[in-house]
């Protein structure tokens, strides 16, 4: 409110409203405020690193959905009488010891090794996220229980652990079709994965809880548990974010992993770890290594589109990167 | 620092009881009857299964299973392996190996990984820098076992710089090419992790001041740069040791090393419960004292921390 | 006939024994064919895997504990390179009705001097049998009267009754009843002796065993090494031409085949699936290769859905004509392995590839689908699922099953599946309780040389490893002929006979025999298998 002009007094300044200096300070209350995330994003477009990976995994997607687009041949139909054959017109690769179609097995693998990447990766950051979320705002007797189970988790070998779990979780899924199959494997990995996302959230979050908005939001009356998830949690996310793009890659070279040792998903699946174990006998003889080099620079491929991915996504989100 | 040791300890107790219980509980589901098995293809009578069963606890609940491997492991009998043979002489004979194969994988990637890693961070977007970026991504999206044959093939078999394989005789030069292998997708993180803060602290304020006071720039580097950045390295090398142990299961037995991976993994094969329980307390244990080590080591490496 | 059989085997006797005092007199100088300039005293490295078991022959029933404990101790007899039997320890072994045999052994020593008595043998075989020690081997006693005795859960008797010491150099064997062939049972690692100094402690005596056979354990570095040196006590048929074997312990034979074509090993008893491609052309490594007498079959459990009565036959029939076994054999195995005419295996005394009806084991596509075809018409397939089982954890298995599965489907049009089992345990535990649902495999090494060990235990009625609870009263009775045949014409007739039944009904699939393939670092000599498939050890020189 404008002071009251006494009699006499000249006005000097022209009011506020009159002046170029409204715009500087009006609020535009439809736009979105300018969030870390859209910050992020902005950062992100511009990042070489995040194009590559972007147009990698696009592709990814097309050939998961769609494997077909790609080759004529069927993934299953195997002939005896073609074993290890060169490759030939619509057959680039030529044919594995089964005598199947070694491209064509590529392009329809994609899709059970990614989907147990993506499915452990959101199980782990599910779990992870919000265990690791409670421990650090609740602190006390819940951030011990909880720090001390994931310990326990946490301090068996991965490998070592997954060995044991999946000799004994597969008969859990009898059948071991598809989805059995993948979910025993995604069911092991994020067993022992997520204490190493809760611990991230926790630090984080424990971080995070000390700022002043979130004093500010409490001071106006919100609720504990939406202070947590409508607050902090969105702010103390990123690191996590972070992890699990990497995380991703990692297991998918897990499940491979484990399919060398012969315990991965079904034989019956197709899938590059099922693939590359089988023609490991190729590389001991030194014979036809296609066989076996085609599925492994597939997920070597996936593995690294997801990486940098990860490496992009953090150079977006942590503002200690950014300075450097 | 002592108060804090202490307690750290008594931490580890009930990880330890919950890893065994939740190892014990995951081999009892598993299915098959490893007891019949020992019997191969060939008939065998009830007797005589009921007695074997009898012999290794395999007839009781299975929480009395794990109570009773309980109260051996405190007397030190780990049990017997479906051999005959105590658990700890195996375990005895096994963990040796895998422990000069995992230090020696552990130095190979700290020393090339460090190294390789400063000249990288302090030439931040030169050739060397971008060439090693590659590597490191490369190595870290290949699984490890098409390392472990494709090394066995080429250094091994082709070229005979090295035993393809290793058997009985696990002396240095044997071990070297499998360490090699083993500590390589570590290689690629301590590279990254060191490259990622070599760069960081270049730029940081003490950084510059120590420039500003005129010292020299190798002497900036050292004490300055690399020992601040080192802090990552150190915790990330620690937590390594158990990961090397569990990935020797495959490096040996690619390589046909007579260590504790091969152990746990025919243990796990056959089902045979003592000894896969018993290896993984050990590699427990190992963790768990390697990351209060690593933890100790923080207040050498970092002044600000203090523990009491 | 038995006459015969008697005067057979001592002259086998007879001439062991010439043949020691020839080798006794030459010093052990003991080169056969060649006459080269090789050291006796060179000592052999091989492959084995970590035996599983106290070195007691009795507790012993796998190939890492069998190589070391057929070097390690001497049997009644012994089986020469061709299966045909050979005295060891016994002088004779004779019987006049079948069923009672009476031993008398020779004169024998443990390698710590003290000698080998009936009781050696008596003892150590109520040893094994006896429920409360729980040995491996207990099995191999059925056929000795009182077995069942000893076997109950809480026995009251710890001995055969059938077993009795009559001297100190001989003893009488009673049987449940006549079996003529029985003294062949008697060369397996079961039936080997244990001097008396074992008993107290097992145990230990299992880590430092005292045999009598041709070499002695010098020492068992475990998970690394088994060193065997000659036994200078032994005196039989099988001296060793070396100056001792080192058993090298391999989880992993890939890695023992590198280590042959590094000369880094002498002799490996078994070529790993990635090389046996490549192994018999390798020019770094003198490839080994005999035919073998593992018979691998593939079983329908009797009450498999579909493949029950009249129509049941015929498909049986139509799945074994769309099976190329000459394929399989070729493209997964590289010819390494055999297609099967036969329910048994090459190398057994009477193997015939004439059984009646064996052409029903021959690809031939037109014909299975014409008798699936007419199974068709007396009972509708439907939508169902031909599942092929086996155990994932052993070589070669999970692509035989696959490609059979794929061969299947390509000639039949029909749905057949791969099921899985990951060890070998879960996939015994669900054959031994019918429980897999699917066409199951089954391999059979026998345990002594003759074909009524691979019909009997897999395919006689209520058998012990008839898994697939196949019952034919023809078959049992003719195998019933055979054990109690008084020549041996006679019993390889009944074989034949109980074959025939097998082609035309086909409880099982007989698909191939298994070639004993196996390789050698260049320089090793005289490597040979014996009818098992074991390289012949105590002859291999370098």
């Amino acid at each position: 409110m404008p002071k009251p002009t006494l009699p006499g007094q000249e006005r000097y300044v022209a009011p506020a409203e009159e002046t170029p200096l409204a715009a500087v300070d009006s609020v535009q209350v439809d736009e979105t405020p300018a969030s870390q995330w859209r910050e992020a994003w902005k950062q992100l477009r511009r990042n070489p690193l995040f194009l590559a990976s972007a147009v990698l995994l696009t592709i990814l997607a097309v050939v998961i959905a769609f494997p077909g687009l790609f080759t004529n041949a069927d993934p299953r139909f195997c002939e005896l009488s073609r074993s290890l054959d060169p490759a030939e017109p619509g057959h680039p690769f030529g044919f594995n010891f089964q005598g199947c179609d070694v491209w064509s097995r590529t392009l329809y693998g994609a899709r059970a090794s990614v989907t147990v990447g993506v499915l452990t990766t959101l199980l782990v950051v599910l779990v992870g996220g919000i265990t690791g979320a409670v421990a650090g705002f609740k602190g006390g007797w819940a951030d011990a229980l909880i720090s001390r189970v994931g310990d326990i988790f946490f301090a068996i070998p991965l490998i070592l652990a997954a060995i044991v779990t999946l000799s004994s979780v597969k008969n859990w899924f009898p059948d071991r079709g598809f989805w059995g199959g993948i979910m025993a494997v995604v069911l092991t990995l994020a067993l022992f994965g997520w204490p190493q996302i809760a611990r991230i959230m926790r630090g984080s979050v424990i971080e995070v809880k000390n700022y002043e908005f979130v004093d500010a939001a409490r001071a106006i009356g919100a609720s504990n548990r939406r202070n947590l998830w409508r607050h902090i949690v969105p702010n103390a996310i990123s690191p996590v974010i972070v992890t699990a793009t990497v995380s991703l890659g990692v297991f998918i070279v897990a499940e491979a992993t484990l399919s060398f040792l012969g315990l991965g998903l079904p034989f019956s699946v197709v899938s590059w770890g099922n693939d590359i174990a089988e023609a490991q006998r190729l590389v001991r003889s030194g014979t036809r290594l296609g066989v076996m080099f085609v599925p492994a620079a597939a997920l070597a491929l996936t593995v690294l589109s997801f990486i940098l991915l990860g490496d992009a996504v953090r150079d977006a989100l942590d503002p200690k990167a950014k300075k450097r | 620092m002592w108060w804090y040791t202490a307690r750290r300890i008594l931490q580890t107790i009930p990880v330890l009881l919950g890893s065994t219980l939740l190892i014990y509980a995951l081999v009892f589901l598993r299915p098959g009857d490893p007891v019949r098995a020992l019997f191969g293809d060939k008939p065998v009578s009830e007797a005589t299964i009921a007695q074997v069963r009898e012999q290794y606890n395999l007839d009781e609940p299975f929480l009395i299973q794990w109570l009773l491997f309980l109260k051996g492991a405190l007397t030190g009998d780990f049990g017997q392996s479906f051999t005959g043979r105590p658990v700890i002489d195996l375990i005895a004979e096994a963990f040796p190996v895998t422990i000069k194969l995992a230090l020696m994988a552990l130095v190979i990637e700290a020393v090339l990984g460090i190294i390789a890693g400063t000249i990288a961070g302090l030439r931040k977007g030169k050739l060397f820098d971008s060439t090693m970026l590659v590597v490191s991504l490369l190595v870290i999206a290949v699984p490890i076992f098409v390392f472990g044959f494709v090394f066995q093939l080429i250094f091994g078999v082709k070229l005979e710089w090295f035993p393809p394989t290793v058997g009985g005789n696990t002396s240095f030069y044997n071990l070297l090419l499998p360490a090699i292998v083993l500590g390589l997708v570590s290689f690629a993180y301590v590279l990254r992790l060191t490259r990622t803060s070599v760069a960081g602290n270049l730029s940081a304020d003490h950084v510059r001041t120590a420039r500003a006071k005129g010292l020299a720039e190798g002497v900036v580097v050292r004490r300055h740069v690399l020992r601040n950045s080192l802090i990552p390295v150190v915790t990330y090398l620690g937590v390594d040791i158990g990961a090397l142990m569990a990935g020797a299961i495959v490096t040996e037995g690619i390589f046909n090393i007579p260590g504790v991976g091969n152990l746990a993994y025919q243990a796990v094969v056959r089902g045979e419960t003592p000894t896969i329980v018993s290896v993984v307390t050990i590699m427990v244990l190992v963790y768990i004292l390697a990351a209060l080590l690593v933890d100790l080591l923080y207040a050498l490496l970092d002044p600000r921390i203090r523990y009491a | 006939m038995r006459l015969s059989r008697r005067t057979r085997l001592g002259g086998v006797a007879l001439l062991a024994a010439i043949g020691l005092t020839v080798s006794a007199c030459g010093g052990g100088g003991g080169d056969d064919d060649n006459g080269s300039s090789d050291s006796t005293d060179a000592v052999i490295t091989a492959r084995t895997t970590e035996p599983q078991n106290p070195l007691v022959p009795q507790a012993t029933n796998e190939v890492g504990g069998g190589n070391v404990i057929d070097l390690l101790y001497a049997g009644l007899i012994t089986y020469k390179e061709d299966g045909s039997q050979e005295l060891e320890v016994a002088e004779s072994i004779t019987s006049d009705d079948n069923q009672t045999w009476t031993v008398k052994l020779k004169d024998w020593k443990f390698s710590d001097g003290t000698p080998v008595t009936s009781k050696s043998f008596v003892d150590a075989w109520n040893y094994g049998a006896l429920s409360t020690n729980a040995q491996n081997a207990s099995y191999f006693y059925y056929p000795i009267k009182g077995y069942d005795e000893v076997q109950k859960e809480n026995p009251t008797v710890k001995t055969m009754s059938g077993l009795k010491v009559v001297d100190d150099k001989t003893f009488t064997i009673e049987l449940n009843q006549p079996e003529s062939d029985f003294p062949l049972r008697l060369g397996y690692s079961a039936y080997y002796p244990l001097p008396e100094s074992a008993y107290s402690d097992i145990k230990a005596y299992g880590e430092s065993p005292i045999g009598n056979g041709p070499y002695k354990l010098e020492a068992w570095e475990h998970n690394k090494e088994l060193r065997l040196v000659p036994n200078e006590e032994y005196d039989g048929a099988r001296k060793a031409q070396n100056g001792g074997v080192t058993f090298v312990v391999y989880t992993d034979t890939e890695a023992a085949y590198t280590d042959i074509q590094a000369g880094n090993l002498d002799v490996l008893d078994t070529v790993p699936d990635s090389a046996l491609q490549t192994f018999a052309n390798d020019s770094s490594i003198t490839p080994i290769e005999a035919p073998g007498s593992v018979n691998g079959s593939f079983q329908f459990p009797v009450d498999l859905p579909g493949f029950t009565g009249e129509a049941g036959k015929l498909r049986r029939q139509a799945v074994s004509m769309a099976l190329n076994r000459e394929e399989l054999t070729e493209k997964l195995f590289f010819g390494t392995r055999t297609p099967a005419k036969d329910f048994s295996a090459p190398p057994m005394p009477g193997w015939t590839d004439e059984i009646p009806g064996n052409e029903v084991l021959e690809f031939n596509a037109d014909e299975a689908k014409k008798r699936w075809a007419e199974a068709e018409k007396i009972e509708p397939w439907g939508d169902k699922k031909l599942l092929i089982a086996t155990n994932t954890d052993g070589a070669g298995n999970k692509a035989s099953v696959d490609a059979m599965a794929n061969q299947i489907k390509n000639t039949l049009g029909i749905n057949a599946e791969p099921k899985y089992y990951a060890t070998f345990d879960e996939f015994l535990d669900a054959r031994d309780n019918n429980k897999t649902g699917a066409l199951f495999r089954a391999g059979w090494q026998p345990d002594y040389p003759s074909i009524s060990n691979y019909l009997g235990p897999i395919y006689g009625t209520g058998a012990a490893s008839n898994d697939a609870r196949w019952s034919n009263k023809e078959f049992d009775a003719l195998i019933a002929k055979a054990a109690g045949a008084e020549s041996d014409e006679d019993r390889y007739q009944a074989f034949v006979d109980a074959q025939a039944i097998l082609m035309e009904e086909l409880p099982g699939l007989s698909m191939w025999y298994t070639d004993s393939t196996g390789a050698a670092a260049k320089g090793v000599k005289n490597v040979k298998f014996n009818w098992q498939g074991v390289p012949i050890y105590q002859n291999i020189t370098k």
